[in-house]
């Protein structure tokens, strides 16, 4: 469960993000869509507790992420945009490092590894240093360390940033295979993906939410009935005012 | 603590991951025997003590403390794991913490390298093995000062070169800051307690203090207080991030 109230940021002169309220429950796949610049990532920043908020709250399970940090991120499974890990550590490692950092030892351990592995579909490259994998390899590392302890809430930012077309439907897989008791928001600019894994829509331009619906609802406001005019239409239709 | 553990064992092992461990010790001991041995003259001095090696020490570590230290956060910052690792369940502190102790136990390590000369020193006379066993612990607790100043300042770049030179220089200026370079400077106008108080800064003083064999608890106290301080800086630098 994720709640969001009146959050806002501002950086310098720029608010990257306005007063943006949003509650997602436990079953739901939020697709967090906007622009690039629209505020996706800051607002994951801020709901990850990397950034803290001008203004507003955000609680994970209860926990506000400000004032109760650690046990909302325990909570928490977290894949920042570009999926970064440390590079000379190979993906056996670095999983066994995550496991200790999240309080997973023994039996218990290994079994999270093996099952985060499995998903992300990382056992060809395990004992390889990350920073020879490929992109798709590494984000599939990133994915496997956000889902590790099984957290009851998700944020993953880009997750298909860079895929081909086929690491791409795994990887939609596997969220759309987790998805069911978890709270779970993916941010992306890939209309495809809303249709793919979401059960709800989220569009935000200029840091403010312009649309929150299902995404048939979404398609069916153009006349078209395709996404891509409907976010067109949506987020580009006033370019005055930005940053205000 | 389990967190402050894995964030220790992963710092101290990517020191090993690299060259650098290799590099870094290499040059520690080569230069620590040439300072000894030719600008020192260690044999010709006709005395069985250890009190030229140590005298080498502050400079030494004015320029190898650094470079161990300049990675610790600035590539963190430049390689995007930062995000990650400040995303984790660990208390911040426990974060800079354990950085801080892998650095120095790594330090430590190239100082027990430097064990044959004492086995030289003995073979050659009977030294007061006290004062060295102290001088080696005022050692230690100078190079865990130079480090926390080095992890503080690397908190506050992605630039591991920036951070190498600021490190440097504030180090330098701890180091002398007993001399009458630095001294007398302040001499022809402060007033005498601060001038007393820029003295009792100096590295050199206070390490000179253990080297006569004396482990003055002021002393340790000394080192001890200012790796404190740093890394509390380090922390609250690392805090600032939130506000973006």
């Amino acid at each position: 469960m994720i709640e969001i109230q009146h959050l806002t940021k501002r950086f310098g002169p720029l608010t990257a993000v306005k007063d943006l309220s949003l509650a997602v429950g436990p079953g739901e796949v939020l697709g967090f869509l906007g622009p690039n610049g629209a505020g996706k990532s800051t607002t994951m920043k801020m709901v990850t507790g990397y950034l803290a908020p001008d203004e507003g709250r955000v609680t994970i399970c209860g926990h506000d992420i400000v004032e109760d940090t650690i046990a909302a991120q325990k909570k928490l499974g977290y894949l920042p945009e570009g999926a970064p890990a440390y590079g000379e550590m190979t993906p056996r490692q670095f999983l066994r490092f995550i496991a200790q950092v999240r309080e997973l030892s023994g039996q218990a351990a290994l079994s999270a590894t093996e099952r985060a592995v499995a998903g992300a579909e990382l056992q060809s490259v395990l004992d390889q240093p990350i920073e020879t994998l490929s992109k798709g390899f590494r984000l599939r590392v990133g994915l496997a360390q956000a889902i590790l302890h099984d957290p009851e809430v998700l944020v993953l930012d880009e997750p298909t940033d860079g895929l081909d077309p086929n690491q791409k439907h795994a990887v939609r897989g596997l969220i759309r295979g987790m998805a069911k008791n978890k709270t779970i928001i993916v941010s992306t600019h890939l209309l495809e993906e809303v249709d793919a894994i979401c059960t709800r829509a989220v569009i935000i331009d200029r840091g403010r939410i312009v649309v929150d619906a299902k995404p048939a609802e979404l398609a069916a406001r153009a006349p078209s009935g395709r996404l891509d005019d409907v976010f067109r239409q949506l987020t580009t239709g006033d370019t005055r005012g930005a940053a205000a | 603590m389990n967190a402050l553990g894995a964030v220790f064992a992963r710092e101290f092992k990517s020191y090993f991951a690299t060259p650098l461990a290799f590099v870094f010790i290499v040059i520690f001991l080569f230069a620590m025997g040439a300072f000894t041995f030719y600008l020192g003259h260690f044999y010709d001095n006709g005395a069985a003590d250890l009190t030229v090696f140590f005298g080498y020490h502050p400079w030494l570590y004015l320029f190898l403390v650094p470079a161990l230290a300049m990675r610790l956060w600035a590539e963190e910052r430049r390689s995007g794991t930062m995000e990650l690792l400040l995303t984790l369940p660990v208390p911040l502190w426990a974060t800079v913490v354990g950085k801080f102790l892998a650095a120095w136990a790594f330090a430590g390590l190239a100082l027990i390298l430097t064990f044959p000369i004492w086995i030289t020193v003995n073979y050659l006379g009977h030294p007061d093995n006290g004062v060295i066993l102290a001088s080696y612990i005022g050692s230690f607790l100078m190079a865990g000062a130079y480090l926390s100043i080095g992890a503080c300042v690397s908190s506050t770049t992605s630039n591991q070169v920036i951070a190498f030179i600021v490190s440097v220089v504030v180090c330098f200026l701890f180091t002398i800051s007993g001399a009458p370079l630095v001294l007398d400077a302040f001499r022809a106008w402060a007033p005498l307690p601060l001038v007393e108080a820029i003295s009792s800064f100096s590295f050199i003083t206070h390490f000179a203090a253990i080297t006569s064999g004396v482990i003055d608890l002021r002393d340790v106290i000394f080192f001890f207080s200012l790796i404190g301080l740093f890394l509390y800086a380090n922390m609250l630098i690392v805090d600032l991030r939130k506000s973006g």
